[in-house]
């Protein structure tokens, strides 16, 4: 028995501290553990080779030479590998009659997307295996390629002619007949009588993730257990779809992703280069690597986004929206991805956003070409979903005449209304957008900006300040099984933790939470270090390999916080639930009588009492424990969240437009974000500066564009363009706080938010800068010269001729690469 | 083959490397300095960067060659007696990373700069890291990091 002085009363809580981050002493020292780190003895290296052909039928693979080449090992084709190789999954079919190819990791006989793998090189060293891929001779009969979503739906040309169709699933909801809302079509025939009738098509260009770190896998047949490591946000599900494909039993698979360089989506995947570098390691019992290039990287990693979306919004002449329509096609690429169809699907949710309409209809028709597949990319359906309606409500102020903030203010959610059930059938918990917009407008110095803005339209200027708003919410911590199970979705969305109490009064800590940069070792660690009362130092945090962490549901949608976090809360719990008895036996007291505070167990109205670290040296011992009572007070939970949570956010962009050239200077950008309950607001901070420039760049400059033949020609970062210190600014970042209810940290998801409000915010502040020119639309990305030819095209010339004699005739688009997206695009 | 002799992070080395190999893939294959790591293969992300006689280079844009008879410093070698570079802890203090992949190129980047313009401004320094990409952070907290570390004003 241990009696000592109650301790101090905690000087303050972990949660809410801007501690800085545990993992950054490996990172700035050059001691990280990447994939490509990893070597093991008598490694073998892949190299593969890709099609160069959107679409064309595999003649015969000649690889004889290659094979002959230095230190080359074997090299292996689709027939080789057989069924041995497994398939990649699609893990949520959208609807019962969805149409979606085989996609084999390497197929044999017809490729379908430039970049398609068709033949694998081992050799000893990579750059051996790299030199003999060169050597590798296909013999192609090029097929009739389709490209762009327009084409697609067409089906004249098919992405699989076997299938017999480009449409690949059209998935339906409808307020009426879900009974969550009116008849949408009612809305509208009534608002051609007498109200307003927007219909507007806006593009959601294709966008590739582009992590940092290249996808990299090492696999290692040796041992009783097949090892995988891979550059990847989710370990425990590449464990089970290797099982459920391959026919090695889970049991006999470990999937270890080490630290992992950004994902954003990019890396939720179950890549064909992972099942060829699995086949080839079971084939030859060697261990294996493959590490792609950028370009390899660029062209077949999944992209993301890429929609059209035909928007059709009724509103009574005073501004109150009476119904919305959304018919969005979208793009899968040759194949549909692990959640394919189910990112715009995600989306459908969202286009109401934080505001009461009475109608609504959504429909999105999937469609296959002959592209490299899309999935998740931050946001992932959301971002697409929160643009089309944050646009439609600035054309919507424009179309009233009054000030965008106030039409939203007519339209939305009010504080006292939460919970409130959407017209699309969620339950918003909380949330006040009177608050979060208050102080946006405040930080922002929105008033101020209007009135220079209205200086330099009087004036003329030929540099134009454009405001754009965007009050965004969206649904994240994916998901409760159940509305997943409704989805048809193939797995839950619950998440797993583990607390170990080390007999040394340490605390490991396992997560099924895989994280690749979010900071969860040290955000944790305070959660943890708060709920046991223990040192913030004494965490550790084990993620990311399933021989430790065996139950998880991985990283992506937001979730690791609210539902990862959450079921580790449940796990201290129960630690503090199964130390009562043993610390009752100790101190000779009635377990009805302990209290728990600040790491300590104390007899009420005593001052009797012991830590938990001294619970956990006890149980160790076990020399003392009550009868009955299990040596440990070691305790796991798995927590499955009630509802999506909901954070939202006012974010305010100022753009000046120089007119004459379609250039553009961000000035401000300022966002107000309700997060709930913040744990770490640096890490909160960094999420959202990062979620800010990826959406940004969607705005103004990224976009993966392929030419007439289906080659991505921004395939490297020469094209593709990765936005750079130079190209941004410092942000206004602040934040406004009602807690969620739907779990016991008051947490809502932070890792998509700023890229799913910015997008909007940069666009509407573009075309607001441009609407005295009578431009109610620019395509993204915003290119000077797509601002510039918006602003001719209104007919009404901003400048003098003069002015604008140095764009010489017929040099009007030769330098710009959105020329090949124009074709492509139809 | 092609004997080669160089400094790397105070250590004399000497190997005999292809003509063609990098002086990443030296760095990364041969000498195990995992720490230096490869973004691109356009010498467009800068996380290769390390110091070559003091001055910054994108590793996969030098032979290793070329590094013969220099002398090289990467991420691994900038911490002096155990004690952090002052950017490096400017970086961790400034939540100025991530995942970490951009980190050791944009570290030496910095530090680069530093040597170059000790006390820049919030432009300079913008200019200054454009060869370096970063894909988490959208640079905020880096160039607060550089800033903080030249004992400049914070953005």
């Amino acid at each position: 028995m241990t009696v000592t002085e109650p301790a101090a009363p905690t000087a303050h809580l972990e949660i809410g501290n801007a501690r800085r981050r545990k993992e950054d002493q490996r990172l700035i020292t050059g001691r990280t553990r990447w994939t490509d780190n990893i070597v093991l003895p008598g490694m073998l290296h892949l190299a593969m080779v890709r099609s160069p052909f959107a679409h064309a039928r595999i003649v015969s693979i000649d690889t004889d030479a290659a094979k002959a080449a230095r230190n080359v090992v074997d090299v292996l084709t689709g027939a080789d590998l057989g069924e041995s190789q497994g398939v990649c999954i699609n893990a949520w079919p959208i609807t019962p009659d969805q149409k979606a190819p085989t996609h084999l990791p390497m197929p044999s006989d017809r490729v379908a997307f430039a970049g398609e793998i068709v033949a694998v090189v081992i050799a000893r060293s990579a750059a051996e295996a790299r030199d003999a891929a060169e050597l590798v001779d296909v013999e192609y009969e090029e097929l009739p390629a389709v490209l762009g979503i327009k084409e697609a739906v067409k089906d004249e040309v098919l992405a699989h002619p076997d299938l017999g169709t480009n449409k690949s699933a059209l998935w339906v909801f409808d307020s009426a007949e879900a009974g969550t809302g009116g008849d949408v079509e009612e809305a509208i025939a009534k608002a051609r009588e007498d109200g307003i009738v927007l219909e507007r098509e806006y593009r959601q260009q294709r966008l590739i993730p582009a992590f940092m770190e290249p996808r990299s896998v090492v696999v290692d047949p040796t041992g009783e257990q097949m090892t995988m490591w891979s550059a990847t946000q989710i370990p425990h599900i590449l464990r089970f779809a290797l099982a459920a494909t391959t026919g090695v039993p889970e049991s006999k698979i470990r999937v270890i992703a080490p630290d992992v360089g950004g994902g954003f989506g990019g890396k939720l995947q179950a890549t064909p280069e992972e099942w060829i570098t699995w086949a080839v390691a079971r084939r030859l019992r060697k261990p294996v690597k493959y590490t792609e290039t950028r370009s390899e990287s660029l062209m077949s990693g999944h992209h993301g986004r890429d929609q059209w979306q035909n928007l059709t919004l009724a509103a009574t002449k005073d501004g109150r929206v009476t119904g919305l329509k959304v018919e969005l096609t979208a793009d899968m690429g040759a194949y549909v991805a692990i959640v394919g169809g189910g990112v715009p699907v995600l989306g459908a949710f969202m286009f109401n956003a934080i505001y009461k309409f009475p109608a609504y209809h959504f429909s999105c028709q999937t469609v296959l070409t002959n592209t490299t597949w899309t999935d998740a990319y931050r946001g992932a359906g959301r971002p697409e979903a929160t643009f089309g309606i944050e646009r439609l409500m600035d054309e919507l102020a424009a179309e009233v005449g009054v000030d965008p903030l106030e039409i939203r203010e007519k339209n939305w959610i009010t504080h006292e209304e939460f919970p409130f059930t959407t017209v699309s059938g969620l339950e918003y918990d909380s949330g006040n957008y009177e608050a979060a917009t208050a102080k946006a407008k405040e930080h922002f110095g929105y008033d101020e900006l209007r009135a220079e803005q209205q200086r330099r339209r009087e004036a003329g200027d030929p540099v134009q300040l454009g405001i754009g708003i965007s009050t965004f919410t969206e649904m994240c911590g994916l998901a409760p099984s159940r509305v997943l199970g409704a989805l048809d979705y193939g797995a839950g969305g619950w998440e797993h933790a583990e607390v170990r109490m080390l007999a040394t009064g340490k605390v490991e800590v396992v997560t099924g939470a895989s994280a690749h940069g979010q900071g969860h070792e040290t955000a944790f660690s305070q959660i943890v270090a708060d709920k046991l009362g223990v040192p913030f130092e004494d965490v550790e945090i084990l993620h990311g390999d399933t021989a430790i962490s065996h139950r998880g549901l991985d990283t992506y949608g937001s979730r690791s916080l609210v539902v990862g976090g959450e079921a580790l809360a449940k796990a201290t719990d129960k630690v503090i639930e199964k130390a009562k008895p043993i610390a009752a036996h100790l101190l000779e007291a009635s377990v009805d009588d302990l209290e728990f505070a600040g790491g300590r167990l104390s007899v009420r109205g005593t001052d009797k009492g012991m830590s938990l670290a001294e619970v956990a040296a006890a149980a160790f011992a076990a020399h003392n424990l009550p009868d009955g009572v299990e040596a440990s007070i070691d305790s796991e939970a798995t927590y499955d969240p009630v509802n999506f949570n909901f954070p939202h956010g006012t974010h305010l962009c100022a753009v000046e437009v120089d007119t004459e050239t379609g250039g553009i200077r961000m000035r401000k950008y300022t966002c107000v974000d309700d997060i709930g309950t913040v744990i770490n607001p640096l890490i909160v901070e960094g999420q959202v500066h990062g979620g800010l420039v990826q959406g940004i760049a969607q705005a103004l400059w990224e976009e993966a564009v392929h030419d007439e033949s289906g080659t991505l020609v921004s395939a490297s970062f020469v094209d593709y363009l990765v936005p750079t210190a130079a190209d941004t600014i410092s942000f206004d970042v602040d934040h406004n706080t009602t807690e969620c209810t739907t779990n016991s940290l008051g947490a809502k998801g932070v890792g998509e938010a700023g890229t799913i409000a910015s997008t909007p915010a940069v666009v509407n502040a573009v075309v607001d800068a441009l609407r005295p020119y009578g431009v109610h639309d620019v395509r993204m990305p915003c290119t000077p010269e797509r601002i510039w030819k918006a602003i001719h095209e209104s007919g009404q010339e901003p400048t003098t001729p003069q002015a604008a004699g140095h764009f010489e005739p017929g040099m009007e688009g030769t330098a710009d690469r959105s020329t090949g997206a124009e074709g492509t695009d139809q | 083959m092609t004997r080669i002799e160089m400094t790397v992070d105070g250590d004399q080395v000497s190997d005999d490397v292809e003509p063609r190999m990098l002086l990443v893939h030296y760095l990364r294959e041969r000498l195990g300095k995992t720490g230096t790591v490869v973004g691109c293969d356009t010498s467009n992300c800068g996380a290769c960067t390390v110091h070559l006689d003091g001055r910054s280079v994108k590793s996969c844009n030098v032979l290793a060659v070329q590094a013969s008879g220099h002398t090289v410093t990467t991420i691994e070698g900038l911490a002096q007696d155990g004690e952090l570079h002052p950017v490096q802890q400017a970086f961790h203090d400034c939540h100025a990373l991530q995942c970490g992949y951009c980190t050791p190129g944009m570290i030496m980047q910095s530090v680069d700069l530093l040597n170059d313009n000790p006390h820049p401004s919030e432009e300079e320094v913008r200019l200054g890291l454009e060869g370096n990409l970063c894909r988490c952070t959208g640079y905020h907290n880096i160039v607060k990091a550089v800033l903080q570390a030249s004992g400049g004003a914070s953005s």
